[in-house]
C-alpha cells in the first residue's frame, strides 16, 4: 500500500473515530464533564475550605490537574475499548480488516480517536475549572507531552481490553476495579508525602501516581515524583503496549478465527 | 488462462477441534463466474474466510491473481472484494457513509470515493436510500448494500457467500441481472448459493464441497451432462388424458392430476420426441416444466454418495 493510500485510510478511520463519539456527545462528552463539575463544588469548594492547604497549594489548584488526567484516562480508554468491541460485536471490523490496511495504521487509527475524546474531554475540564481556581501553568511543554503520552498508554490499553472482551461485561471489568482504584489511589485528591512510608512505597508502584503527579509538576511546578523517572515510565509502558496491540493485530487474536 | 484464485492443499482446524476444511484445492479462471456448492457446514464460508483473510489458515497456500496472499497481502487486497453472509457494518451510520469510510480504508481520495458510492449506489436501487441510517434498510437492501460497499474499489475478483438469501425472487433476479452485467465487464464472480437454480443461471464452473473436502470440480455444462434422466410435467386437456398416457407409455408416463401427465426422458432422448408423439395423435400440449431443477438433483446425488 503506498504511503498516500495508509495516509487516506488512517484519516478514514480517525474521522469515522471522532465521528462516532461526536454524534452521541449526550453520552461520551456531557457526563465527564458534570462528573468533574460536580467533583470541584464538592471537594474542591465545599470539602477543600475546610481541608486548606496540600503541598503547599491550595486544595482547589492541587486536584484541578489530577482530575483533568483522570477525565483524559477514563474516557481515551473507554473510546477505544467501546469503539473497537462495538465494531468486533457487530462485525463491522471486518471491514478494515479485508482492506490492505496496515495494522500499524488501524491500531493508529484507533489510538488517535481515543487521545481525540480524552482531549475533548480534558479541554471541557479545564474550561469548567476556570470558574473554580485561578490556573497558571508552570511548564507548558511538560503539560502537554504528559497528557498526550498518558492518553496514548490508555488508548492502547483499552484496545487490548477491547481484542480479549467477549461480552459487554468484560469492557466495564477493567475500569471499574482496575482502572478507578489506581486513579483514585495514583494521588489525585492527596499528597503522597501525607501517607506512612509503607503507603508511600504501594503507591510508587501505581504507573498512575506517576502520570498524575508529572502533569500537576506541569500546572503547579511541584511534584511528589522524579519527572525524568515518569517520562521512562510512561514511555516503557507507550512502547510495551504498542508492541502487544501489534502481536495481536498480527496474530488476529479475538478478530480472526 | 490465468487463474484468478489458486488454493492449494488447503486445511482450516478451529480451536475447537472441528476440520472445516481437510487439504481442498481449486482453481478459478480470471473472468470466471464459479459456483462453491455444498451443504450447511461444508466449509464454503471457511474457504471465503481464508481467502478473503478473516480466518486463520492451519496449512496450504492461497494465490490471489498469481500473487501468495501472505508474500503480497496488501496488493491482494486491493484484487478482492467480499460480500458476507452476514450483515456485517455498523447499523448506525448512514448507508453513503458505509461505502465512501470502506473507500477510504482502500486508500481513495474523497471525491473518487463520493462518485464511486454514487455509481454505486445508483446502480444497486439505494441512491433513494443513501442519507437514510443503514439499520432502516430491509433485507434486501441491506445485501446490496454490501454488494455496493465491496465494489466500492473496483476489485477484479468478487467473492459473494450466499448473496441472495431471503431476498423475494423479483429483487433476486435484478441481482442476477447486475452480477451477470459485472462478470461481463470482466469482473470474475465466486459465488456460493443454497439455490441451485441460482448457480445454474449465473454460472460457468462449480465445485462442490462436502465436510471439508472438493467432491466434484467441472463446468456447468459437463455437470449437468452426467444427469441420467429428466422429469418434466405436461399439461394437458382433461378429456386427453388417459390417451395421452398410454401414448407415452415407453416414457413411464403417468397422470399426476385431472390435467398434468409426468413423464421421463432417458440421457441422449428428447422431450421433444414426448411432444411430437403427442402431436402424431393429435393431443395439444399447453404447457412443460421440468419436476426438479436439474443441478438440485445432482447436487443431492453427489452429496448424498460422499455419506
Amino acid at each position: 500500500m503506498y504511503a498516500n493510500h495508509k495516509r487516506i485510510a488512517f484519516k478514514t478511520i480517525v474521522i469515522k473515530e471522532i465521528r462516532r463519539f461526536s454524534r452521541i456527545w449526550v453520552q461520551t462528552l456531557v457526563p465527564p464533564a458534570i462528573t468533574i463539575a460536580l467533583y470541584f463544588v464538592i471537594f474542591g469548594n465545599l470539602v477543600g475550605r475546610r481541608v486548606g492547604d496540600m503541598g503547599g497549594f491550595q486544595y482547589m489548584e492541587f486536584i484541578v490537574p489530577g482530575l483533568i488526567m483522570m477525565s483524559v484516562i477514563q474516557n481515551s480508554y473507554s473510546n477505544v475499548v467501546s469503539s473497537f468491541f462495538s465494531q468486533k460485536f457487530q462485525r463491522s471490523i471486518e471491514e478494515l480488516l479485508v482492506s490492505p490496511v496496515p495494522n500499524y495504521v488501524i491500531l493508529s487509527g484507533f489510538v488517535v480517536g481515543g487521545m481525540a475524546r480524552g482531549l475533548a474531554v480534558g479541554v471541557i475540564v479545564t474550561a469548567l475549572s476556570l470558574f473554580f481556581a485561578d490556573i497558571q501553568i508552570a511548564h507548558p511543554l511538560i503539560t502537554v507531552t504528559v497528557i498526550l503520552l498518558t492518553s496514548v498508554v490508555f488508548s492502547l490499553a483499552g484496545f487490548i481490553n477491547a481484542v480479549y472482551a467477549n461480552s459487554f461485561d468484560d469492557i466495564s471489568i477493567v475500569p471499574t476495579f482496575v482502572l478507578t482504584p489506581l486513579i483514585y489511589l495514583g494521588g489525585v485528591f492527596y499528597s503522597t508525602q501525607m501517607l506512612p512510608p509503607f503507603w508511600q512505597a504501594i503507591s510508587a508502584l501505581n504507573p498512575i501516581f506517576y502520570m498524575v503527579n508529572t502533569f500537576r509538576y506541569g500546572f503547579l511546578g511541584s511534584s511528589d515524583v522524579d519527572v525524568i523517572w515518569a517520562f521512562i515510565i510512561l514511555g516503557v509502558f507507550a512502547v510495551s503496549l504498542y508492541g502487544g496491540c501489534i502481536w495481536l493485530l498480527r496474530h488476529g487474536t479475538g478478530i480472526r478465527f | 488462462m490465468k487463474t484468478a484464485i489458486s488454493i492449494k492443499q488447503l486445511c482450516k482446524t478451529y480451536d475447537n477441534g472441528f476440520e472445516a476444511l481437510r487439504g481442498i484445492s481449486l482453481e478459478v479462471e480470471q473472468g470466471d463466474f464459479f459456483a462453491l456448492l455444498g451443504p450447511n457446514g461444508a466449509g464454503k464460508s471457511t474457504t471465503i474466510g481464508v481467502i478473503s483473510t478473516l480466518v486463520n489458515r492451519s496449512s496450504g497456500d492461497v494465490e490471489v491473481f498469481g500473487r501468495n496472499v501472505d508474500a503480497h497481502v496488501y496488493e491482494t487486497k486491493l484484487d478482492f472484494g467480499v460480500v458476507p453472509q452476514e450483515v456485517n457494518f455498523n447499523l448506525f451510520e448512514r448507508v453513503e457513509d458505509i461505502v465512501i469510510t470502506q473507500a477510504g480504508y482502500y486508500g481513495l481520495p474523497r471525491s473518487l470515493a463520493k462518485e464511486r458510492s454514487d455509481k454505486y449506489l445508483k446502480q444497486l436501487g439505494l441512491w433513494d436510500k443513501r442519507r437514510d441510517r443503514s439499520r432502516s434498510l430491509s433485507g434486501g437492501m441491506k445485501r446490496r448494500l454490501m454488494i455496493a460497499r465491496a465494489l466500492v474499489h473496483e476489485p477484479r475478483l468478487l467473492i459473494l457467500d450466499e448473496p441472495t438469501a431471503g431476498v423475494d425472487i423479483e429483487l433476486r433476479r435484478s441481482m442476477w441481472d447486475f452480477l451477470i452485467e459485472l462478470n461481463r465487464q470482466g469482473t470474475t464472480i465466486i459465488l456460493t448459493t443454497h439455490y441451485l437454480e441460482e448457480a445454474e443461471q449465473l454460472c460457468r464452473n462449480i465445485a462442490i464441497i462436502d465436510n471439508g473436502v472438493i467432491i466434484e470440480n467441472t463446468s456447468m455444462k459437463s455437470l449437468l451432462a452426467e444427469i441420467d434422466s429428466q422429469v418434466f410435467v405436461l399439461d394437458i386437456p382433461e378429456s386427453e388424458l388417459t390417451r395421452a398416457v398410454l401414448c407415452l407409455e415407453e416414457f413411464n408416463a403417468r397422470s399426476l392430476d385431472d390435467q398434468s401427465v409426468e413423464v421421463t426422458v432417458e440421457r441422449g432422448g428428447s422431450v421433444n420426441s414426448v411432444i411430437v408423439r403427442l402431436e402424431k395423435v393429435g393431443i395439444a400440449v399447453s404447457s412443460m416444466r421440468n419436476k426438479t431443477n436439474r443441478l438440485e438433483q445432482l447436487f443431492i446425488s453427489k452429496v448424498s454418495n460422499n455419506e
